[in-house]
């Protein structure tokens, strides 16, 4: 990366310049010493490097010293090893919440099924469960797996670091192959849940494993400012050339104007006693004042701005304000030299689902067969847990007068136990109080009722199930495919998953009196209450609403609660499973609010096993789904299916779930002239209306479809699919067919919308971030509508707003033609109303506006336009968008999202933002920058941003000022001493003078400057375009500078010049004023750029001054003979006592910083 | 390696909450003052500078006024002896001048007198190198190892004594004072001794130990350009013979820039000359030793007192004056444009 690269390349001047003093013709400082900064800088990296090395070895000496069971054939069975001696091909044994050492290829378990619960939230932070498969045929053995017999030989593909795949073959002794999947490998870092024990084989170890190889340090960015910077020091070095040559020159001139023959006594010949010509002397001179002008390149630079930059990051991580309760993160910092691009961001890219919104998904409103279920109930639930404390208040009074029918006497001592219940719920994934709580629509409960107790019927008299008619027929479907089209994990609380649970859930006939019980009108009230206890869950991040009333919710919910399972201990016995006690561990959050929702229609799903899954019915109980497959979500093809055997009808039944627009498309055609067909088609229309509703409202929406397969249909499938699965090559590709040939000729259930809640202080925060001038563009996969609906909910958009939509109507001919007729009309209106625009377009459409011919036309529009929302866009087209704009229009861009589908375009901004949030790590992984919320961002850019663009855009100035004006110095020197390189400046106090005198209060200053307090940060986001602008450093601010520079030093030189001219001074007693006036010059001009004075930097500038008096005093007493050639005995300490050396002291720095203060007065006065 | 940490097993400990302390420090709000620049402070702070540089500056060119100073360039008065020093040949030749001037006051006080020389680039960087402390410690050091070369020893090994360029390019002219007192010429006593810093004198510079000097300086030899060894430097004073002649320390001092003087000699203050120099005639006899023309150099002897603030270079005053005035009358410009944009804005409020 370039970064290092300069970094080393500075380093590498530096020690040229180092050993260059070596050479005994041009050498301008001992060598020794002049090797002293170098070996500083280099000894500082090396000790930061040393520290991190440490502490990497430290966690590593843990981690490759802990313990884990190996099998040892010499043994004969499993011995404790340390991680570190796990070797390919041994045989592990794990038990249950061990962490797995090495990629296990598993081989037993003991779940009877072959599974294995893994959760991987070390490696991606999602904290539900996976599940794991024995290989194939390890399945079959039913004797207990002994790692003696295991004889078969493994194959596999080299280690990479793709978490998500797996692939290689296993060969029996039999000369069988079996294909090995990413199903069937434990990743190292992930920890076993669930499941007792179990064994496998070693694949990769150490620094093969998956994990390891996806473990790169932090990246490495190079921010726009070290760009300016690296192009400023470039002038530096031109500068530093510009001025050697001059001297060198100079010198030449002033050897040849003594001639050839009248040398002077003063001008030394070489040690062989001759006389260098003229020409030859000057190179050497070129040489020896790159030695002595060297400072002018700041060494010190490169490390400070590291420095400050891990403080910096050091107080953005402890902000408190970017701080979550909720999740209990903070801010983290995944790149740390960017830090100052987050106060000059252009562009906004923002993800919708998971970043504007909670991502904490709500079962709203459903659509069964064409009719719709408005769920009002609900919403009026989520508006009163929405609303204010008053509202969770009403709750609470309407939970309290329930209680009041119970005994009393129970409250008291039941809050830890409340506390325990929080504690448990919140390690439930996706369980927010919202998802978990549905009000049934009461027309749509009564259905289901009706039609359970139809199919009780019909099961008990044999009837087939198509006398059910076709709407309740729907219904039941739509259930049944929400409960089991899924992959969410079951889960007690009461870990390992045991046999005997499982057995018991089997058996149908405790289950169904539990059921019973539970199936009572009451259903409504029990919802509330489980509300109310749900609310204790998140109770720990609601403690602002009052100490008391936590305490009243909690007391009271906990009893009924209580109360609740004594009733149901009373009546289901004490083996029966808990229904409050399920939790439901999902992949995403759509898939969890589904579950929810169906177990609010008593269709609930109490068990999920590799192959059958567990439903618990009104009026039918418990049924077990046989699940031949399951074709899971992939982006493509936006949807999943299950493939089922429907226990009551034998048949074999494909449930998909979907986004509309492709499930719509894979319906079943319908002929119109048939009266059924005719129904479908208005159910159909029926259906894509009310879609239209949600998304209008801003649902995410799904349909649900099933299709029918007979025997034959399915037996021809299965063979092809079967040898999808088991090919090794391009399986992915395979299975993706094979999902398209099923997923076909579907029959239309019904849809859902699930609200997806904004997160809090969105609009805020997109308000004041546009009024910052930020452009703030909105790239999601959600549909058109849905998008435009949060645009709104979330002020993105505004109602008087002119709204371009973009819209591909057909994707093959000429569209591209179209486009270019659509964009250029558009023109004129733009330029004439310049209120405000926004723009809509979608990802067919975006395609277009993405090629290379129309890129410039699009970019044209958009950059009108205030906002600008891109639909259906896939994450190629994001990481495109943000590209284009980020090369084309040379703008600093902010990608911001949680997501998998976030990931490129999170990597290709200039600043990638990730939500910790709830869609797992890989965005926080690939990120610069990770924070809690969305409103984070707010402060992050407006007050850690600019402060930290400010701060070191000063320093960074400051530098390079202070170089050139100690430098200038030196080099007005250069005319009254015939340019021979002599400086009157004592070696040590040039050398040091950058490491030790001059450093720490602009460090200090770099760290916590604060040019505008952070509350007018907040509240005038204005200000925040100095950043975009980069007006806190410009080329002419450079120069500016520079120029400041040189009339300093020259003030500071020909002060003490003319008052010294033909006096008895020697040459150090002249340059120890000279030091001592530079370095009051260079930091009162830090006090007059410094923004705020705090203690710190009194602290700082007062310690850099005694210290140099101080190291100058020690210095100049230490020895008489040491220091040659300057050897200053005594000269600080004569100095002192002289008057004239104070009231030099004094009017230089004065009248160097005159003109500087007066424009900083004016500017001030101005204000 | 972030991951590698995050491997460690958690169980079992409470996780402590990661929010942040809630500290002046890492919230970022120390205390500080942010200089708040009103009218009145920055006025005050022109003004108060205004005055101080002022107040400062009169005493200084006061004080500089008061120093009485006579500087005279000899270095063509004698132009056969500049001529004979030109050809190096002749370095053992003598050549004697005499320089006449009349004092038209008395110059009161303690009178120093300088040699200065222009031209004479002191501070060239290979002859700043040129030199061995440790030599001049009187230490028996190998100077070939010291930066002296060339003028580190001679073609048959013998050492010089003092090495280095420095030390053989010494000023050797040797100046007397007389005064021409009603045709009777007396010679104005002068002191050979504490005219360089003490901590020279008896720190920095030292015979090298023996029962005499000569035999302390025996095997080595005098620089090319000297007439005598450094033994002879000062034969009527042992303190002041040597490495520690206080003339050879005062040279050793090499100056800032290329126009220089160096304090030669300090008139005693005995019978005619308590107070000082009275006015009259003045002789210098210079025995010219020292070329100047090679380097197109000049050569001065000065005659001047000396005050707190130095010699009679008046610049620092001047500076001080010229900057006071700058920041009063920036004062009275900052006052004019704040007083008329009050008043404008006064005359815009009463619309």
């Amino acid at each position: 990366n370039l970064f290092e690269q300069f970094h080393r390349l500075a380093n590498v001047y530096f020690v040229f310049i180092a050993l260059l003093n070596f050479v005994p013709a041009v050498n301008a400082f001992q060598p020794e010493l002049a090797l002293a900064p170098v070996l500083f800088i280099l000894a500082v990296t090396a000790i930061k490097d040393l520290w991190e090395d440490y502490s990497r070895y430290r966690s590593d000496q843990e981690i490759n010293h802990m313990e884990c069971l190996v099998y040892s054939r010499n043994e004969k069975k499993y011995i404790s090893r340390y991680w570190k001696e796990v070797k390919v091909g041994d045989f592990v044994q794990l038990r249950c919440n061990e962490i797995i050492p090495a990629d296990i290829l598993l081989l037993s378990s003991s779940d009877p099924d072959g599974l294995c619960h893994i959760e991987t939230a070390n490696l991606d932070g999602e904290t539900n469960l996976k599940q794991r498969q024995v290989v194939r045929r390890f399945l079959e053995l039913d004797s207990e797996f002994d790692p003696l017999k295991f004889t078969s030989v493994i194959e596999c593909e080299k280690p990479n670091n793709d978490l998500s795949r797996f692939r290689g073959y296993i060969i029996h002794k039999s000369g069988k192959k079996d294909g090995l999947f990413k199903e069937n490998l434990l990743l190292r870092g992930c920890t076993i849940r669930n499941t007792e024990e179990v064994a496998g084989i070693v694949i990769y170890a150490g620094h093969e494993t998956k994990a390891l190889l996806n473990n790169n340090g932090p990246r490495y960015k190079r921010s726009k400012l070290e760009r300016q910077m690296n192009a400023d020091v470039l002038w530096c070095v031109l500068i530093l050339l510009v001025m050697c040559l001059f001297s060198a020159i100079g010198h030449g001139l002033w050897v040849w104007q003594y001639g050839e023959k009248k040398k002077p006594i003063f001008d030394v010949p070489g040690p062989d006693g001759k006389y260098l010509s003229p020409v030859l002397a000057s190179v050497y001179l070129f040489l020896t004042v790159i030695i002595v002008f060297q400072v002018l390149i700041p060494i010190s630079l490169y490390v400070s701005i590291e420095i400050v930059k891990i403080c910096q990051v050091y107080f953005i991580h402890q902000d408190k304000d970017l701080y979550d309760e909720e999740t209990d993160s903070q801010l983290q910092c995944r790149a740390l030299n960017i830090t100052e691009d987050l106060g000059q961001v252009q562009f906004i890219f923002s993800d919708k689902t998971g970043t504007l919104t909670e991502n904490k998904m709500v079962f709203r409103r459903c659509t069964v067969s064409g009719i719709e279920y408005s769920h009002d109930d609900n919403g009026e639930l989520m508006a009163t847990f929405l609303s204010n404390t008053c509202t969770s208040g009403k709750l609470n009074i309407k939970v309290i007068h329930r209680s009041q029918s119970t005994k009393t006497h129970r409250r008291t001592g039941s809050r830890a136990e409340a506390k325990r219940a929080s504690i448990l719920s919140k390690h439930t994934a996706f369980s927010s109080p919202m998802e978990k709580d549905i009000t049934p629509d009461p027309r749509l409960l009564e259905k289901v009722n009706e039609c359970a107790k139809h199919l009780e019927v019909m099961r008990s008299h044999e009837q087939p199930l198509s006398h059910l008619s076709p709407e309740l027929c729907d219904v039941f479907d739509f259930f049944v495919a929400l409960t089991i089209c899924n992959t969410v994990v079951v889960t007690a609380p009461n870990q390992p998953r045991q046999k005997v649970n499982r057995f018991e859930l089997k058996s149908p006939v405790k289950t169904i009196e539990d059921f019973i019980r539970r199936f009572t009108p009451s259903r409504l009230t029990s919802g509330s209450n489980s509300s109310s206890s749900s609310s204790l869950a998140t109770s720990k991040s609601m403690h602002r609403f009052g100490l008391s009333m936590l305490s009243s919710t909690s007391t009271d919910s906990t009893l009924l609660k209580l109360e609740e399972n004594s009733q149901q201990g009373r009546t289901a016995g004490a083996g029966a499973p808990e229904e409050g006690e399920l939790r439901y561990e999902a992949e995403s959050p759509d898939e969890a609010a589904l579950v929810y929702a169906a177990r609010a229609y008593n269709c609930s799903l109490v068990g999920r096993l590799s192959d059958q899954v567990s439903v618990e019915l009104p009026h039918l109980g418990t049924l077990s789904f046989e699940v031949l497959h399951t074709l899971g979500f992939d982006s493509v093809r936006k949807r999943m299916s299950v493939v089922v055997r429907h226990p009551l009808t034998d048949e074999i039944n494909v449930y998909t779930k979907g986004a509309d627009s492709v499930v719509m498309d894979l319906l079943l055609p319908c002929s119109s002239d048939d009266p059924r067909g005719k129904h479908q088609k208005k159910i159909r229309s029926k259906t894509q209306n009310y879609l239209n509703l949600y998304a209008v409202d801003g649902l995410r929406t799904l349909c649900i479809a099933k299709r029918v397969l007979s025997k034959e249909e399915y037996g021809c499938w299965l063979k092809t699919h079967l040898e999808a699965e088991s090919s090794i090559e391009n399986r992915e590709e395979l299975l993706f067919q094979s999902a398209l040939r099923i997923e076909k000729n579907l029959h239309l259930l019904g849809a859902t919308g699930i609200e997806d809640r904004l997160q809090d202080g969105v609009p805020e925060t997109i308000a004041n971030l546009r009024k910052a001038g930020l452009q703030i563009w909105v790239l999601t996969g959600d549909k058109q509508e849905t998008a435009v609906n949060i645009a709104y909910a979330c002020k993105l958009l505004d109602h008087d707003e002119e709204i371009i939509t973009l819209n591909a109507e057909s994707p093959v001919n000429g569209a591209t033609g179209n486009m270019t007729v659509g964009f250029t009309p558009l023109y004129p209106p733009s330029s004439s109303v310049l209120s405000s625009l926004g723009l809509v377009i979608d990802g067919r459409t975006l395609a277009y506006a993405l090629e290379p011919a129309l890129e410039d036309k699009f970019l044209a529009l958009a950059k009108r336009c205030r906002s600008v929302l891109c639909c259906r866009s896939t994450p190629l087209q994001k990481s495109m968008v943000v590209k284009l704009v980020r090369d084309k229009l040379k703008a600093m861009t902010l990608a911001i999202g949680d997501g998998a589908n976030d990931v490129s375009m999170i990597q290709v901004a200039d600043v990638g933002v990730g939500i910790s949030g709830q869609e797992g790590m890989q965005a926080v992984m690939a990120s610069d920058f990770a924070i809690p919320r969305f409103r984070h961002l707010e402060k992050l850019l407006l007050v850690h941003g600019h402060w930290c663009y400010s701060r070191l855009a000063n320093m960074v100035l400051y530098f390079f000022y202070k170089n050139a004006m100690f430098v200038a110095l030196l080099f007005w020197y250069q005319f009254y001493c015939g340019f021979s390189g002599s400086s009157m400046i004592d070696q040590w106090y040039l050398i040091f003078f950058n490491l030790f005198f001059s450093s720490l209060p602009q460090l200090i200053t770099g760290v916590l400057d604060k040019d505008v307090p952070a509350e007018v940060l907040i509240a005038v986001p204005q200000l925040y375009k100095s950043g975009q602008n980069m007006e806190e450093y410009q080329p002419h601010m450079f120069w500016m500078n520079m120029i400041d520079a040189m009339y300093q030093s020259l003030v500071c030189f020909f002060i003490p010049y003319f008052t010294y001219y033909d006096s008895e001074v020697d040459i150090f007693s002249w340059g120890t004023p000279i030091t001592t006036i530079a370095l009051f010059t260079i930091i009162l001009h830090l006090a007059i750029e410094t923004k705020t004075w705090h203690i710190l930097f009194l602290a700082g500038t007062l310690k850099n001054i005694i210290l140099f008096f101080f190291v100058a005093l020690v210095y100049n007493a230490s020895c008489p003979v040491c220091h040659p050639p300057s050897n200053p005995y005594w000269t600080m300490e004569r100095l002192m006592g002289d008057p004239m050396f104070y009231f030099t002291c004094i009017i230089s720095p004065v009248v160097a910083l005159l003109p500087r203060y007066c424009v900083f007065s004016h500017i001030f006065s101005c204000m | 390696m972030e991951n590698k940490t995050s491997f460690l097993p958690r169980e079992g400990e409470a996780q402590p909450s990661r929010c942040p302390d809630n500290s002046a420090f890492k919230q970022q709000r120390l205390p500080a003052w942010k200089p708040q620049l009103t009218i009145a402070s920055v006025l005050s702070c022109f003004f108060l500078t205004g005055a101080f540089c002022l107040t400062v500056g009169v005493c200084l060119v006061l004080s500089a006024n008061s120093v009485r100073e006579i500087q005279i360039d000899y270095s063509d008065k004698c132009s056969d002896c500049s001529k004979l020093r030109e050809n190096s040949s002749n370095w053992n030749k003598e050549c004697h001048c005499s320089v006449n001037f009349t004092l038209k006051e008395d110059i009161l006080g303690d009178v120093f007198m300088y040699y200065g020389l222009e031209n004479f680039y002191q501070n060239h960087r290979r002859y700043v190198m040129s030199r061995s402390d440790a030599q001049l410690l009187g230490r028996n050091v190998n100077i070939q190892r010291s930066k002296c070369a060339p003028f580190s020893t001679y073609r048959n090994g013998t050492p010089m004594a003092p090495c280095g360029a420095i030390a053989n390019s010494m000023f050797n002219d040797t100046i007397d004072l007389f005064y021409n007192r009603n045709s009777s010429v007396i010679q104005v006593p002068l002191l050979k001794t504490g005219n360089s810093w003490w901590t020279d004198k008896n720190v920095k510079f030292r015979n090298p130990e023996s029962y005499n000097l000569s035999s302390a300086f025996a095997g080595t030899a005098r620089p090319p350009y000297w007439q005598k060894p450094v033994y002879l430097l000062d034969e009527e004073d042992e303190r002041n013979n040597g490495y520690v002649n206080d003339d050879f320390i005062v040279w050793m001092r090499v100056s800032a820039f290329a126009t220089f003087r160096n304090l030669y000699r300090r008139v005693r203050r005995v019978r005619h000359f308590t107070q000082g120099l009275p006015a009259g005639n003045y002789t210098f006899r210079i025995a010219y030793n020292f070329p100047v023309t090679r380097f197109k150099g000049r050569k001065h002897v000065i005659l001047s007192t000396v005050v707190w603030s130095g010699g009679r270079n008046p610049f620092l005053g001047i500076a001080y004056l010229v900057s006071g005035t700058a920041a009063t009358l920036t004062g009275f410009v900052i006052t004019g444009i704040h007083l008329k944009l009050r008043k404008k804005k006064t005359y815009f409020q009463k619309q």
